[in-house]
């Protein structure tokens, strides 16, 4: 019995390194039939190229030039957003936030990493971290000055806090100077993090400095 | 429950220090990108729930969970599961080689690449009917149950005891509690606004409210 018992341990030793951890793994479940290696490989594609804040921009994009849309958007996230064919899992119910000229909103998770994919992709690190997590409900002009971003204190900072299955978009306020811009150059000036709350859209540079 | 990933208005964390957008990856590292798949897939089995889920990983030791980069925790939640469930054995994670067979009806469930690239696939839907009709409307004041419960919830500490405005009430949807215990069951959904005065006192921002989703068993009618 010993020498099974020290046989045993030779083996049940996980490696120290996570990523044989996790090679190991997936060669198992691999192995068992319960992962198909080229679903697994779509899958990562899928969130590493294909599903990103690109799909958000456009939505804002769109909402900024087409005032039918903005309202549609607005009043039926779910039926406008599907238009556009941005449907997938973790956006299932949206809401979007405008900002105004008197409310600027901020989307956070603080039980766990709640994000509308479908429209911005997956996380960044940030937005689930300790730090984030923490300050956003209690400090949140406090969070946006970290990304240097500074809302006036006459206007109201309204955070949503993704604690059900609902996801939040920022529908950031369009820049000034932007006018007769097409829907592609108003999506460059549309970050993710705008899209979170954290940051206002961009400015044309060359535009507003010129003018 | 309230434990450590419960985490609106700690102190102490530091500041967020955010990667410039334009040079962050999605995935920092390979394996972050198949502990990503892996779980999903699993899930696509619909032996759990995202309730169950999440549970799993609050669940893990508080210091371990802080401790961990996310992927990290993610790992430590699926391996655990993927024991409890009984897809895989001790035994099989420990030695990486399969020794038990898959029942059938799993097997059918396994997800292929087709699928996997039609992203409608992958949706769920939390609507789910109430046995009763909604208690709160919008503009309805409302308090926030003091309770601590020792299995997974969904209202953030922060908020308990504290009182708000009902702003929209998103219909019937699976009741978080329940859920996390197997158990589908429907309830009203709200959003509710709290004024940051009132959750944080003189410690709150000038100007500024935090919209919260609770479902109608988390409260109760203030004056």
């Amino acid at each position: 019995m010993p020498n099974d018992h020290r046989h045993d341990q030779d083996h049940t030793d996980p490696p120290p390194d996570i990523e044989l951890r996790v090679k190991s793994l997936e060669s198992l479940l691999v192995e068992k039939g319960l992962v198909d290696p080229e679903a697994l490989d779509a899958l990562i594609d899928l969130y590493q190229d294909k599903i990103g804040p690109a799909n958000g921009k456009h939505v804002v994009a769109r909402a900024w030039t087409d005032e039918a849309f903005r309202r549609w958007l607005l009043d039926d996230p779910n039926a406008a957003i599907a238009s556009m064919g941005y449907v997938g899992a973790q956006g299932e119910q949206m809401r979007v936030v405008e900002n105004t000229d008197d409310v600027h909103n901020l989307v956070v998770c603080t039980l766990c990493s709640c994000y509308p994919w479908p429209l911005l992709g997956l996380p960044p690190v940030w937005y689930k971290s300790a730090p984030y997590r923490a300050q956003a409900v209690v400090d949140p002009r406090g969070v946006m000055a970290q990304f240097g971003t500074e809302v006036a204190e006459g206007k109201e900072v309204r955070v949503w806090d993704s604690t059900s299955e609902m996801r939040y978009l920022v529908l950031p306020q369009r820049p000034e100077g932007t006018e007769g811009l097409s829907e592609e150059e108003l999506m460059e000036l549309v970050t993710r993090n705008a899209m979170i709350g954290v940051e206002e859209a961009r400015c044309p540079e060359s535009e507003v400095r010129k003018a | 429950m309230s434990g450590v990933h419960d985490m609106g208005g700690m102190r102490g964390f530091g500041p967020v220090r955010p990667e410039p957008e334009s040079e962050e990856p999605v995935f920092h590292e390979e394996w972050e990108g198949r502990v990503y798949g892996i779980v999903r897939l699993m899930g696509l089995l619909g032996l759990w729930n995202i309730d169950m889920s999440r549970h799993n990983r609050e669940q893990l030791p508080p210091a371990d969970y802080l401790a961990n980069s996310y992927y990290e925790n993610w790992f430590a939640g699926i391996r655990q599961q993927l024991v409890r469930t009984g897809l895989i054995s001790k035994k099989e994670l420990q030695t990486g080689r399969a020794s038990t067979p898959v029942p059938e009806h799993i097997m059918e469930k396994v997800a292929h690449a087709e699928q996997v690239r039609a992203a409608p696939y992958m949706t769920t839907s939390y609507v789910r009917p109430a046995s009763s009709s909604p208690r709160f409307s919008s503009g309805d004041r409302v308090r926030a149950i003091n309770s601590y419960p020792p299995g997974h919830t969904r209202v953030p500490g922060y908020v308990r005891g504290h009182t708000g405005i009902v702003h929209e009430h998103y219909g019937s949807q699976v009741y978080p509690d329940l859920s996390a215990q197997g158990v589908e069951e429907g309830r009203h959904l709200y959003n509710v606004r709290f004024e940051s005065r009132d959750l944080w006192g003189e410690s709150a921002n000038v100007n500024s409210a935090v919209h919260v989703d609770l479902w109608e068993t988390y409260l109760e009618p203030a004056p």
